[in-house]
């Protein structure tokens, strides 16, 4: 039935157009999202940062206000990353080349569990259970011994709410995803390498040495940077677990912390009013910039790197 | 020598003891040091005071990890000393690691359980005065249905506008896209995970005060910027999902005269499903537990809203955190509502978790399974 072809033919293209359309505006409407985010950002922020700073509560400038959130901020995420990168390299090593080959995949599903798990239970567990534990053990200890490096100085918070029990809470969330991209490249390590390792009579650690971890090495370091990227945004857990205070603070045992932007977008933000609000969000157009920073040099040590390992 | 001829032939030596199994610490001997270490650490904190079993355990796997060193270099060797070494420090990281996870699921079903009751599933928080007073004297009282209720709906929305913009990307970029506006777009989406969920929470707030006047938090403005943190995990599991279609089955449909709309539709697409299905829901998982976005987009309110275009709408995430933080009178009332719906919030997430995990093996074609 030739008729029948030749409407059908006419039908299927215009299926294809509206569909590719379709696809194609999809596509388009990400990068008007993301557009959009920068924009509102902006034009919200923009009186919170060239504003009368009169009319807000606290410092004389935009400056001097966000100077010691940032400084908090990248001080809690480093602290981190200082915990969770060691760890999640071994656990990630642990997991490709030690566990039982049949156990593995529980084990990675049990870190990928704990990654699900929501940020404020994490903050109210951290404040409940983790911050009491580390008062009454460490904490006093860490003080009384070393106290003449300038971490450890002060008096110690008796209530746990400082930067060492922030960090710590921090490290354990970024943890599954730095494990998480540790373990896949240790995974992709070529068969051969290893083998070739292992035949020429290297033990088990002197083969991961020679052949898994120059390998994956620009993986890890990337993993560990989407994790500071993590750690910088993270809100809920440092809202509820730190006790702020105005200023720069090295102390990670006191109760006089400065507090990461986020956490103070969180605490601030259902109060504020006037331009105060269109400061905290030009405080989170700051906190955008730096993540966006970090998050753009991970993308490009794994792409130099490592072309397999896309995060 | 002696030992050569022995591994040459494979004959056993004399004393029994094969060469190659010969200066290897036996099984018998790492129970020991593992028995040992406990009680050494049992030993320094009877010592020092009361036996408490985390500081036991603190003492015990480092001198594990000593005496295992020396005992394999006096038997062993070097080299062999440090892969134990190796072998034992990356076990007990990952024990190490498990730690706060049992610790906060403990806490979270010890906390939470008591007060995971008909009140809390049912009611909300607009306390009568005689709820009040139950409540002084220890009695439950207040739920977070409304909260509950405000997920359901924020976490919808979110979904509704992340799917279909997610997959429909999947499929530009595998299907359609290539050339300058793919590769921007694959960079956008990389950008776009990285976008702090709070600062999502600002965007949504900041787009939505221009349409419903300065100071509104909705429930649709919540479901926006959750959708901003779901699309990126949308598209990237999707695209994952879409490449694995091998090209051949494209291609024989394309063959028989499909057309390729058709061939996305029929072909592509059921093939990759449960890949997606199992990515939505793990998508959907990551955000249902999101508070900062939805403490700054959607507020908080004391009873139940169902109209996401009109006033605040709290959800679970939201709830759990000012329940903690203001608890009211008395303070182990509200206290344990937070533990409560925190508990809920975990338990919907694992639900989640297995679904994605059924569905990834229900939804395989057959042959794969």
């Amino acid at each position: 039935m030739p008729s029948s072809t030749i409407t059908r033919a006419t039908v299927t293209r215009r299926g294809d157009r509206v569909f590719s359309g379709l696809s194609r505006g999809a596509g388009i409407a990400i990068l008007v999202i993301l557009a959009g985010v920068a924009t509102f950002l902006f034009v919200e922020g923009r009186a919170g940062i060239f504003g009368d700073t009169e009319e807000m509560s606290g410092s004389d400038s935009f400056l001097q206000y966000v100077g010691p959130l940032v400084f908090g901020t990248v001080f809690a995420a480093t602290l981190a990353l200082l915990f969770a990168a060691p760890l999640a390299v071994a656990v990630a090593l642990y997991i490709s080349h030690y566990a039982p080959r049949r156990l593995a995949q529980t084990l990675g599903y049990i870190i990928d569990l704990l990654a699900a798990i929501p940020s404020v239970v994490f903050g109210i567990w951290g404040i409940t259970v983790l911050a009491p534990l580390l008062t009454d053990n460490i904490y006093p200890w860490l003080n009384a011994n070393l106290d003449f490096i300038p971490f450890f100085s002060g008096t110690v918070s008796t209530s746990g709410r400082s930067m060492l029990t922030a960090g710590l809470v921090l490290a354990v969330m970024i943890l599954p995803i730095v494990t998480a991209i540790s373990r896949e490249v240790f995974l992709q390590t070529p068969r051969l390498h290893e083998e070739a390792s292992l035949a020429l009579g290297a033990t088990r650690w002197e083969m991961i040495r020679q052949a898994v971890i120059p390998y994956g090495r620009s993986g890890v370091i990337s993993g560990a940077m989407l994790g500071l990227g993590r750690a910088l945004g993270e809100t809920m857990a440092v809202a509820i677990i730190l006790s702020p205070s105005d200023g720069y603070f090295w102390s990670v045992l006191t109760n006089q912390n400065s507090n990461t932007i986020a956490s103070n977008i969180a605490l601030k933000f259902p109060e504020a009013y006037g331009l105060d609000v269109n400061r905290l969000i030009a405080t989170g157009l700051v906190l955008f910039a730096i993540t966006f920073v970090v998050n753009a040099l991970a993308r490009r040590i794994a792409n130099a790197g490592f072309s397999g390992a896309d995060g | 020598m002696t030992a050569t001829e022995q591994t040459l032939t494979g004959a056993p030596s004399p004393s029994g003891a094969s060469p190659l199994t010969a200066q290897q610490l036996s099984r018998a001997s790492r129970v020991g040091i593992a028995t040992a270490s406990v009680l050494i650490g049992l030993g320094i904190n009877a010592v020092l005071g009361e036996v408490r079993w985390g500081w036991v355990v603190v003492i015990a796997a480092p001198t594990f990890v000593l005496l295992t060193y020396v005992a394999s270099r006096l038997v062993e060797g070097q080299r062999r000393a440090v892969d134990r070494v190796a072998a034992a420090t990356a076990t007990m990281a990952f024990l190490v690691v498990m730690l706060p996870l049992i610790s906060v699921l403990w806490t979270v079903i010890s906390e939470g359980a008591s007060r995971l009751d008909g009140t809390f599933l049912t009611g909300d928080l607009r306390l009568t005065p005689e709820d009040l007073m139950a409540q002084r004297d220890g009695v439950a009282a207040g739920g977070a249905y409304h909260a509950m209720m405000g997920t359901l709906i924020i976490t919808g929305l979110a979904a509704a506008i992340a799917v279909p913009l997610g997959l429909f990307t999947a499929i530009y970029l595998v299907e359609y896209g290539k050339g300058r506006l793919a590769r921007a777009i694959t960079t956008m989406v990389d950008v776009m995970t990285g976008i702090p969920s709070i600062v999502a929470g600002l965007f949504a707030y900041a787009l939505f005060i221009l349409i419903f006047g300065p100071g509104s938090r909705t429930g649709i403005a919540g479901g926006v910027a959750l959708s901003v943190l779901m699309t990126p995990v949308v598209v990237r599991s999707a695209e994952e999902m879409l490449k694995l279609v091998a090209n051949e089955l494209r291609e024989a449909s394309y063959a028989l005269g499909v057309p390729k709309w058709k061939t996305i539709v029929k072909v592509v697409l059921p093939t990759a499903i449960a890949g997606i299905l199992t990515g939505v829901t793990l998508a959907i998982a990551r955000v249902i537990g999101e508070t900062a976005p939805l403490l700054i987009a959607a507020g908080v309110a004391q009873s139940a809203n169902y109209n996401p275009f009109d006033g605040r709408m709290t959800s679970l995430p939201v709830f759990t955190y000012y329940q903690y933080v203001q608890p009211g009178i008395p303070t182990e009332a509200g206290v344990a509502r937070a533990w409560a719906a925190a508990l809920v919030l975990v338990i919907i997430v694992a639900v989640l978790f297995t679904v994605a995990r059924v569905l990834a093996w229900i939804l395989k074609p057959a042959g794969l399974r």
